[in-house]
């Protein structure tokens, strides 16, 4: 039996050995070991099938990475008050090369510009014969691209996953929506306003919602466009806005630009001159000036202001435009938008009470709206007594067309303040065309009381049949508003060549739910016009096309008019009428 | 009967020389499972490591060239080491035990400092991890002790154990290397178990391991984040694996075959920690089974044929070593699966890693040696005796 190895002679090979110690519980401890090992290898078995056969393949193992749910773009959309998206974020490949690993720069970069002809050969070989070993050759790539650079089969390409947030509607929500840069961070608009709220961890994946309504932009839109073409403007402001609730459904500045080519816009068409620009505006302030003197009740429909000559007011000579030369009621002084008569209106009521009812309007202040880019409207300081005249007119004082918008769907929803607003359901009234059948329920503070508030949309409505405004009315809408002309201020006093042409509507009049304003920066007058570039000439028939389009969207009924006025009926107190009646 | 018959006398059952008288006395299944894990580990560290050599900016072969130079080398130790006596080792490991301990100190003092730890010294060009070295030999010191010492002063035997971890421990931590404090630490403990200290110092011990792992999840903010990302997915970097998962289950059964798998150019430990997730995302979930299962073999069959161990020397110190090969191989599969937390271990022969494979080489070739059929080593029972009985029949 030698094929028995002995055991080594050191230690004790008899099997009953007393010296050792580790006899009984020894081999139940071995076996304990031994279990456990067994128990370890069978459950890293199972545990394997179960990883690798049995997981389903779509279940991601972790919540963040990897995927395109929402959430995992590290920013929420944006989107419309209906769920149209304004702007999202979407994973898109970028290209790169290892020039260190590329084996032939000149070939490769031939190659990469027949498929992405946007590159530059010269540039290209720049970066392919570098020593470095990254270089970006083009960031977000379509699939499509990418296919098609895969397809060239060059080594020492790669791709990297980048986010980039991209905006559907392009250049029509720019000045709202605004953009981001390069790394994603929000630069303008609600992007820049809301960025935390966007990035923000705990609401990754719930999208903004807006006021806006995509359908009622893209028609102010392009009726601001065409007016601005017609009428060869520097530019536009327009706003729909829902009176009752202050929620802006559409708001345009034009010239715009696409966020997704931000980097290709000049200053001049990223400047929102909706809630950035201040302007003049001119007539459209008479509005202000009757509503405050009509909620004193310093006058009463039936007063009048002799409005035979104009009026010395310091340097300056304050006329007519539509001069009558005789003496007006105040229907008359609003409807032909009577400068002299509203100066004298301005005095009567006087400064302070001037001031601050402009005040409790919000026109002294910039505007609340989400974003940006507001500012600091400008008025008379010291107020004097010839301020209060002009401002009584509209000038001296340069507010931004938004803050307008809301003051004069203050002045019309029953008289209570609202304040322009971007988000959907921020205020009390969340719903479009939400009625609010009760004075005392409206949110606002009231400005003026609902009888001024009747007699201000009965005004209203006056202009466009009767006066300066007849070319916003809108058949079946009943519109009502009030158009301004105003001077653009140049070196040297006001420039008669350079208008701000406005025109503020609100539909129907009777009970208005929504309020229309478009303002046209230096527009030139058409044959058409007759040369007239006046608010009531061109900003108006622009608002008139915007009512009849966006009416039936916004399920306003067509009303016939003669039956829904006749408890508005004003008589204009017209002292021509009343000669005649002699 | 067999030999006798045979014409050739090598490798017959007469066959006498040494070689012969090794070959009939090692555990052949054993051997074989392990060369092929070599073998195995070769295969991957091909498919594995060009990726990662690339990203070195090494020659993409660089890897492999290294693992195949250890490859025979690691062969060759584990049939030479296996030839040895029991004595014969236990000689060599306390000697290899005082050098590495040496080596440790050295590289304490003067190591070179890779990703934040001192764990290498440099030898003549060759970088060595002598706490590799220190794991096999402490479990074979540790074992001559308690099994040397008699019974009314086997306190003191612990003790002295229990002195020689905490040096190792103290010196390991000094790198640091926790996993590495971890693993002697383990084997230590399992070998005590094994001896039979009373059940009261069994719970005792566990009970400090808890309060070890509490205070270091307390107080060392890396073990605290790799528990943290453990438990709660969305806690960190959990990168390496993730990607280790996807690539299991986008292997599927069979893999998507040699060199097409993904994972790896990712990965940055891809040819070393992470190596099990590339095995099954190339050869799929069959080639990660077998792993699994030639483990499982060793460690098995190993700790089943010690229960009829009577020598206990050979008895704990075959079972420090078979806990470590075994612990170590559980521990790295584990966290592949992410069934443990991350932690730096490498898979015994098949990890790339050349002071790893060389003393896992050692270490299991004196587990062979340890264990080869000796006269008398076995208690006559159970299917050993049946198969002593057979042989006496014969």
């Amino acid at each position: 039996m030698r094929r028995i190895l002995i055991g080594t002679s050191a230690l004790p090979d008899s099997p009953d050995d007393s010296k050792s110690s580790y006899k009984g519980s020894s081999r139940s401890r071995l076996f304990t070991v031994l279990g456990l090992f067994i128990l370890c290898f069978a459950v890293l078995s199972a545990r394997l099938i179960d990883v690798s056969l049995l997981r389903d393949g779509g279940e991601p193992s972790i919540t963040r990475a990897g995927s395109d749910r929402p959430g995992a773009t590290g920013r929420a959309d944006i989107l419309d008050r209906n769920g149209v998206l304004l702007a999202t974020t979407l994973r898109t490949p970028s290209l790169y090369a290892n020039p260190r690993v590329l084996l032939d720069p000149e070939e490769a970069a031939k190659k990469l510009t027949t498929v992405l002809p946007d590159l530059s050969y010269n540039v290209l070989i720049q970066k392919l014969i570098s020593k470095r070993s990254f270089a970006w050759l083009k960031r977000g790539l379509t699939p499509l691209q990418q296919h098609q650079v895969n397809s060239l089969g060059i080594p020492g390409l790669g791709f990297l996953d980048e986010y980039r947030r991209i905006y559907p509607q392009a250049d029509l929500t720019s000045h709202i929506v605004g953009f981001c840069g390069i790394d994603n961070v929000g630069l303008s608009g609600i992007e820049s306003r809301y960025n935390a709220e966007l990035t923000a961890p705990d609401r990754l994946g719930q999208a903004i919602s807006l006021s806006l309504d995509i359908r009622v932009q893209n028609v102010l839109h392009n009726e601001l466009s065409e007016a601005v073409k017609t009428f060869q403007a520097v530019g536009a402001a327009g706003v729909v806005m829902d009176v009752e609730s202050g929620e802006i459904l559409a708001m345009v500045s034009l010239p715009d630009f696409d966020p997704n080519r931000f980097s290709e816009a000049n200053a001049e068409s990223r400047f929102n001159r909706a809630s950035l620009g201040i302007y003049e505006m001119g007539s459209t302030f008479k509005a202000f000036t009757v509503a405050a003197a009509l909620d004193t009740g310093i006058i009463n429909l039936k007063s009048r202001y002799d409005a035979t000559n104009p009026l010395r007011v310091a340097r300056y000579w304050i006329r007519d435009d539509h001069a009558k030369n005789r003496w007006l009621s105040v229907p008359e002084i609003f409807i032909y938008s009577s400068n002299i008569g509203a100066a004298k209106m301005a005095l009567d009521l006087g400064g302070d009470r001037q001031k601050a009812f402009l005040d409790k309007l919000g026109l002294l202040s910039p505007s609340t709206v989400e974003l940006p880019e507001v500012a600091k409207p400008m008025w008379p300081q010291p107020w004097r007594e010839d301020s209060t005249m002009t401002v009584g007119f509209g000038h001296g004082i340069a507010v931004s067309p938004i803050k307008i918008a809301a003051a004069i769907a203050s002045l019309v929803n029953g008289g209570y303040r609202i304040d322009e607003t971007l988000i959907r359901g921020k205020s009390v009234s969340a719903k479009p065309g939400d009625r609010v059948k009760s004075v005392s329920a409206k949110p606002g503070d009231r400005v003026v009381s609902a009888h001024t508030s009747k007699m201000m949309r009965a005004l209203l409505r006056l202009v466009v049949t009767d006066g300066t405004g007849s070319q916003a009315e809108a058949v079946g809408y009943s519109v009502g508003g009030k158009t301004g002309t105003a001077e653009k201020p140049g070196k040297r006093g006001y420039r008669r060549d350079a208008l701000i042409s406005s025109f503020v509507g609100v539909f129907p009049s009777v009970a208005p739910r929504f309020l229309v304003l478009a303002v046209l920066d230096e527009p030139k007058g058409t044959k058409a016009t007759h040369g007239f570039a006046g608010g009531g000439w061109t900003a108006a028939p622009t608002v008139s096309r915007v009512i009849s389009k966006i009416g039936p969207m916004l399920d306003v009924m067509p009303i016939r008019e003669k039956d829904a006025e006749s408890h508005m009926i004003l008589e204009i107190s017209s002292e021509e009428e009343n000669l005649e009646a002699f | 009967m067999i030999s006798s018959k045979k014409i050739d006398p090598m490798f017959g059952r007469t066959d006498v020389s040494l070689v012969g008288r090794w070959w009939w006395t090692v555990d052949r299944l054993s051997l074989g499972a392990l060369i092929l894990l070599i073998v195995i580990g070769a295969v991957l560290v091909m498919a594995a490591s060009p990726p990662v050599a690339l990203r070195l900016e090494l020659d993409p072969n660089h890897f492999i060239y290294r693992k195949l130079l250890l490859v025979i080398p690691a062969i060759v130790i584990v049939i030479f080491t296996s030839m040895l006596s029991p004595g014969v080792v236990r000689r060599i490991a306390t000697i290899g035990l005082a050098i590495s301990l040496v080596l440790l100190f050295w590289t304490v003092i003067g190591g070179t400092e890779v990703k934040g730890a001192r764990r290498w010294i440099s030898l003549g060009g060759l970088l060595l991890q002598p706490s590799e070295l220190v794991k096999p030999t402490l479990a074979i010191t540790a074992a001559a002790i308690l099994a040397g010492a008699p019974v009314r002063k086997s306190r003191w035997a612990h003790l002295i154990t229990a002195a020689l971890l905490a040096l190792v421990v103290g010196l390991l931590l000094m790198q640091p290397d926790f996993g590495m404090a971890m693993v002697v630490s383990g084997v230590w403990f399992v070998q005590l178990f094994v001896a039979g200290i009373s059940l009261y110092w069994d719970i005792g011990l566990l009970l400090c391991v808890g309060l070890v792992a509490l205070v270091s999840y307390l107080y060392l903010p890396h073990v605290a984040g790799r528990i943290d990302q453990f438990i709660d997915p969305a806690i960190g970097d959990r990168y390496q694996v993730d990607k280790a998962l996807e690539a299991l289950r986008v292997g599927g059964f069979l893999g998507r075959g040699p060199g097409e798998g993904q994972v790896k150019s990712v990965l940055p430990d891809a040819h070393s920690d992470f190596i099990f997730a590339v095995a099954g995302e190339e050869f799929g979930v069959l080639a990660g089974l077998i792993i699994v299962m030639l483990f499982a073999l060793v460690v098995v069959r190993g700790l089943w044929r010690l229960s009829s161990e009577k020598d206990s020397f050979v008895l704990l110190s075959a079972v420090g070593l078979l806990v470590q090969f075994g612990g170590q191989a559980v521990a790295n599969i584990g966290v592949n699966l992410h069934l443990l937390p991350t932690k730096g271990m490498t898979l015994p022969f098949i990890s790339y890693g050349g002071s790893s494979m060389l003393a896992m080489a050692i270490g299991m070739g004196m587990f062979l040696a340890l264990t080869k059929e000796r006269v008398g080593s076995r208690n006559l029972n159970g299917w050993s005796k049946l198969q002593h009985y057979g042989a006496m029949n014969q």
